[in-house]
């Protein structure tokens, strides 16, 4: 009975555990020869899931109908952007980053007054927010692919002590976020809007400030991503983004994050994120094909709903 | 006569559509003509289609977020198996409904956010998608063909499917006593349930009629492009729920119209026209589309108050 | 007398007792409705109207008693229906995005097959016509687009309407309430003549004018029991407010001398510019009384919102609010005692905005023993403690706070007597500290509690009673809108 509980207070344990399972599996298939590069590939690709992914769930924490679509769009804004300011000058990479978190601040801006100037949902505010950031970026893309100055490119490839830099970022940004999150009065207004608007208005907090707050931290923590990702890829492209719209949102989900707002979880978004590579690489050593692939990770999201929904229908 | 709010709903999206109409021909001229039409609104068919299918999901207030893969599945079973053997697609086209039926059912049951459940049914209509079509490919059923490319006489095919949809959806959820229960649901769920119904049922058949509309959309496209790949349709996702917007319906409350949402679908086929006749750089394109959405839901805004206000005194 | 025994009964409910938790919403309620008459069904707050119409229209099964209708023993909303039962709720219950006709075909199932739409249509505006003749709301319109007034026509026009048979009861719940004296008038003489006819009418509403003319007999319900049945012309307005009253328990207490002094701490204008303003003074506990939904919980909506930004932190709170619907808009059912006890004062808790654990939990004990919180732990779940107990930590949130004045939207529905009492006590030393307190209840003894009272009507200060004006005699008649006879 306290195991149950133990398990049902911590939902992040899951993805953990399945995390591990698909990695021993993995392994074992390989003959072990593969462990070392397997867990560097999935901790650098995971860290870019995550560091969107905690955007996400911020937002999402804010309760039913919270979601930011414009996510690959600033992603792919942000990066374009900035190795055009850096220019592939060494010096200029701190500049390349203040660049970014200035679009990041912006799009959340934007993406809040279209909500509440229009009066429209988030999913259609920041979805024609997309659109134009979108368009942004086709623009300032054209011509040639710039290259990221050779020390960020560096830094974005190379590792500590066998831990790949972007994971460790990605760390960072994680125990800040969960200090926001667990410690700071911010983390507990968002919760309480996440729960009941109307209660936590008559709380006194003050939501629509917490909320544009909230807005811009996804937005900037995105363009945060992009900037490292087209740091690492070694130049932006268009379609950069792309794939973390539904996986933003998917590893906020599996990773045991209510959808119905309130409750935030970050280790959560880690064992997800893990997950969420570590099942294609299992996929992919065994040689199933794309196909397969997705069919199984929209099974995963579903399962994991439909579990997590119980969960509260028994409350 | 005192103008319904259903009507005031419709105006917006049709003059929109009227003055892009107007300005293309201006800057274009030569797109008067059955073939300029035909080539402007030669898209809006599958497009009309799906936006009606994110629609009546919509009228339930709940949000399909897999219309793109599913529609782009549609497609891949229709260049492949509805053309090779036809019993086969059909059987596969059934077994589509009955799932979009059973989403519907445990979205209900279990109360669960339909944005998250369809997000799921995304990847799994993705990978479906791909594990039939590995690589673009597919030839579409001749019949599919020869009905999107129809050339009937005065005006083009595009215009006549347009409005045969606008006409048919418009009876089933306007006029038919289904469709005011469906719309009812959206509305005031409570009240259905206390007169007697099941709610249920109603979700139900909503989401399985959403799934044969969405089926229709995969089976024109790949009549006009006469083959498929897995990713043809994702862009219907964002597309359809944008049309629906444009066209004068709402997320919640069950307000809905088939008509707005084939405008809103044609308005939106033709700003990209008009754009690349405005001579906006390619690059733009996209970004004006936001733009419109913008413009015309702070436009509707607008005329909310105005009619609030009106109301009032 | 004998008469009436021949009638057919239409709904016979004896013996009916409900409980919600610690509070007996009925019992052992009689009511039994039979055919060709109208019933006048009134009673304060809370006296258990709504709760025995509820369980006559089928939505609630009573704990015990017998229900019966035309004599066959059986309950639930289909049964109900079956046996020609119908209800106008007071909180209307159309879909707002369909027509009138189409929610007419909502709530007539047989509304279906070719041509439905005109058969509807025509059900409707021959129903509409009969009861408001000379109307003028256009049936193809959407429910949106009417006024109050005729979206409130058209719902009743559709509960009387029968397309095989015609409704056998049908329940009114305050069916007045927007509509103006003409067409109040019109409905009254379209019940009489509908009762004429054989059917029955139970009315439920707060202008005793309507029930005195209207019913052939009248109910008085007071705390889950029925007080007086008795026939209608044996009742005057005076009679009638007296029976609904408690006249035996009228205690005395004492009440702190009413201190009017310096500005006032909050202030309204007169609302719906109509009825008399608000104000508060420090220390005051302020009653909002009236019958429940005329406007009370609107009125400390205003006052709260209108001093809370929402956008930025307030630097120093003045008001805090307690909510009465717990699961609605009070308690954060996802966290413990501690957080949702702490969640208003969190800016007194911390340091640099990040929260201080240790003052936290401080601040839990301290209030944990100040007002006996029973729980072995203040983290657990809010969800763990009964219903009385997470009342007091919403009680403890806002006291908790530096808050000078404290607003309560009748914050003790559904608790029991003993935590009411604990809770007046601490209210009590509060104010005397200096504290404000302005109280939306909807219970008598609370309202006499207080210092000053403001009675509500139709969304207006109808009257002040100060002092030893509060009784339950003179809150009653403000309440009840005496009006002439529609």
């Amino acid at each position: 009975m306290t195991l149950h509980r133990f398990l049902m207070a911590k939902p992040w344990i899951w993805s953990f555990a399945a995390t591990i399972i698909v990695w021993v599996v993995t392994v074992l298939f390989t003959g072990g020869a593969s462990s070392f590069g397997l867990s560097q590939a999935a901790l650098t690709f995971a860290a870019f899931s995550v560091v969107v992914g905690i955007g996400q769930m911020f937002v999402i924490t804010l309760g039913p109908g919270n979601i930011d679509l414009s996510v690959p769009a600033t992603m792919t804004l942000s990066g374009t952007l900035a190795l055009k300011l850096m220019d592939v000058q060494d010096g200029m990479i701190l500049v390349g980053l203040l660049a970014s978190i200035g679009i990041g601040l912006i799009i959340g801006l934007g993406n809040y007054v279209l909500i509440k100037a229009l009066r429209i949902p988030p999913i259609i505010a920041t979805l024609s927010m997309s659109f134009i950031v979108q368009s942004v970026a086709i623009w300032s893309n054209r011509g040639l692919r710039i290259k990221p100055p050779e020390t960020l490119a560096n830094f974005a490839t190379s590792g500590l002590f066998g831990i790949p830099n972007v994971a460790l970022v990605a760390l960072i940004l994680s125990v800040i976020a969960w200090i926001l999150l667990e410690k700071s009065i911010y983390g507990r207004w968002i919760s309480a809007i996440g729960q009941s608007t109307f209660a936590a208005r008559m709380a006194g907090i003050p939501v629509d400030g917490t909320r544009l707050v909230t807005y811009m931290l996804c937005a900037v923590l995105a363009s945060v991503c992009g900037y490292l990702l087209a740091s690492f890829s070694g130049g932006a492209a268009l379609n950069m983004g792309s794939e973390y719209l539904l996986m933003s949102i998917a590893v906020v989900v599996i990773g045991g994050t209510a959808v119905a707002g309130g409750n935030s979880n970050i280790p959560g978004i880690w064992g997800a994120s893990l997950f969420m590579f570590l099942v294609v690489s299992m996929l992919n050593t065994y040689g199933f094909g794309a196909g397969f692939r997705l069919i199984l990770t929209g099974l995963i999201i579903i399962a994991v709903i439909l579990l997590a929904g119980g969960r509260q229908s028994l409350r | 006569m005192k103008l319904s709010s259903g009507t005031i709903r419709l105006i917006i999206p049709a003059v929109s559509l009227v003055l892009l109409l107007a300005a293309v021909f201006y800057m274009q001229p030569r797109a008067m003509s059955y073939t300029g039409l035909n080539l402007l609104f030669n898209l809006a068919v599958p497009i009309a289609l799906a936006t009606i299918a994110q629609m009546l999901i919509m009228s339930v207030n709940d949000l399909d977020l897999s219309m793109g893969t599913f529609v782009s599945f549609c497609a891949c079973v229709a260049a492949t198996f509805l053309q090779s053997s036809p019993v086969l697609g059909i059987l596969i086209f059934l077994g589509a409904i009955a799932a979009y039926a059973i989403i519907g059912v445990v979205i209900h049951i279990r109360g669960l956010p339909s944005i998250v459940v369809t997000l799921g049914m995304s990847f799994v209509w993705g990978g479906l998608a791909v594990l039939i079509l590995p690589s673009p490919g597919g030839t579409a059923p001749t019949w599919a063909r020869w009905v999107m490319t129809a050339k009937p006489p005065l005006v083009p095919m595009a215009i006549v499917a347009s409005i045969l949809i606008a006409a048919v959806t418009h009876y089933i959820v306007m006029r038919s006593s289904f469709g005011v229960l469906m719309r009812g649901v959206g509305g005031n769920d409570r009240s259905v349930e206390r007169a007697g119904w099941s709610v249920i049922g109603i979700r139900a058949a909503t989401y399985a009629l959403a799934g044969f509309f969405a089926i229709l959309s995969g089976i024109a496209l790949v009549g006009l492009t006469t083959s498929a790949d897995a990713n043809i349709a994702l862009r219907y996702t964002l597309l359809s729920i944008a049309g629906v917007i444009l066209g004068g319906g709402q997320f919640v409350g069950g307000k809905v119209s088939p008509i707005g949402a084939v405008i809103g679908a044609l308005t939106l086929t033709l700003a990209g026209s008009f754009l690349s006749f405005m001579r906006i750089s390619p690059d733009w394109q996209i970004g004006a589309q936001g733009a419109i959405l913008i413009v015309v839901l702070a436009l509707r805004l607008a005329l909310n108050r105005l009619e609030k206000r009106e109301k009032s005194q | 007398m004998t008469e009436t025994l021949k009638r057919e009964e239409v709904v016979a409910a004896r013996g009916i007792k409900v409980t919600f938790g610690a509070v007996k919403a009925l019992d052992g309620a009689d009511l039994v409705i039979h055919a060709g008459e109208c019933i006048g069904l009134v009673g304060h707050n809370g006296a258990g109207k709504s709760t025995i119409v509820n369980v006559i229209n089928g939505g609630l099964s009573p704990h015990d008693g017998s229900l019966s209708y035309s004599g066959n023993e059986t309950h639930g909303i289909s049964a109900a229906r079956a046996n020609g039962v119908r209800c106008v709720f007071q909180e209307l219950s159309l879909c707002p995005n369909l027509t009138v006709g189409e929610n007419a075909r909502i709530m007539h199932a047989e509304l279906k097959g070719w041509n439905w739409r005109g058969r509807a249509l025509s059900l409707v505006e021959t129903q509409l016509r009969e009861i408001f003749p000379g109307h003028s709301i256009d049936c193809d319109l959407s429910i949106d687009d009417l006024s109050i007034a005729e979206r409130q026509m058209v719902e009743i026009a559709i509960s009387f309407a029968g397309i095989d048979k015609r409704p056998k009861l049908v329940i009114l719940d305050e069916p007045t309430s927007s509509l103006d004296a003409g067409l109040a008038a019109q409905l009254m003489a379209y019940i009489r003549k509908f009762v004429a006819q054989g059917g029955s009418v139970l009315l439920i509403s707060h202008i005793l004018g309507e029930i005195l003319s209207t019913s052939d007999r009248i109910v008085v319900m007071k705390d889950g029991r029925v007080v007086a049945d008795r026939m209608a012309s044996e009742f005057n307005t005076r009679s009638l407010v007296e029976a609904m009253g408690n006249v035996v328990r009228e205690q005395e207490f004492a009440r702190a001398a009413a201190a009017k002094s310096g500005a006032a701490v909050l202030s309204m204008p007169p609302r719906r510019g109509h009825g008399l303003s608000f104000q508060a003074y420090r220390g005051e506990m302020i009653g909002l009384a009236g019958l429940g939904g005329h406007g009370q919980t609107e009125a400390l909506l205003d006052l709260y919102l209108d001093r809370n930004s929402n956008w930025w932190p307030t630097q120093k709170r003045e008001i805090a609010f307690v909510a009465g619907d717990r699961s609605l808009n009070g308690t954060f059912p996802l966290w413990s005692i501690l957080k949702n006890l702490s969640i208003a004062s969190l800016g007194q808790l911390s340091s640099n905005r990040m929260v201080d654990r240790g003052r936290e939990d401080e601040l839990g004990a301290g209030w944990k023993k100040r007002i006996e919180i029973r729980t072995p732990d203040m983290h657990n779940r809010i969800l763990s403690l009964s219903g009385g107990n997470q009342q007091k930590v919403l009680f403890a949130r806002a006291l908790a706070t530096t808050a000078t004045t404290v607003l309560m939207d009748d914050p003790m529905r559904g608790v029991d007597i003993g935590t009411k009492q604990e809770v007046y006590e601490i209210l009590r030393s509060e104010a005397a500290n200096g504290r404000t307190f302005i109280w939306y209840s909807t219970e008598m003894d609370e309202i006499r509690l207080c210092d000053r009272v403001y009675v509500f009507r139709n969304g207006a200060i109808a009257a002040e009673l100060v002092g030893e004006e509060i009784t339950e005699k003179n809150v009653l008649a403000a309440s009840f809108h005496e009006g002439d006879a529609a």
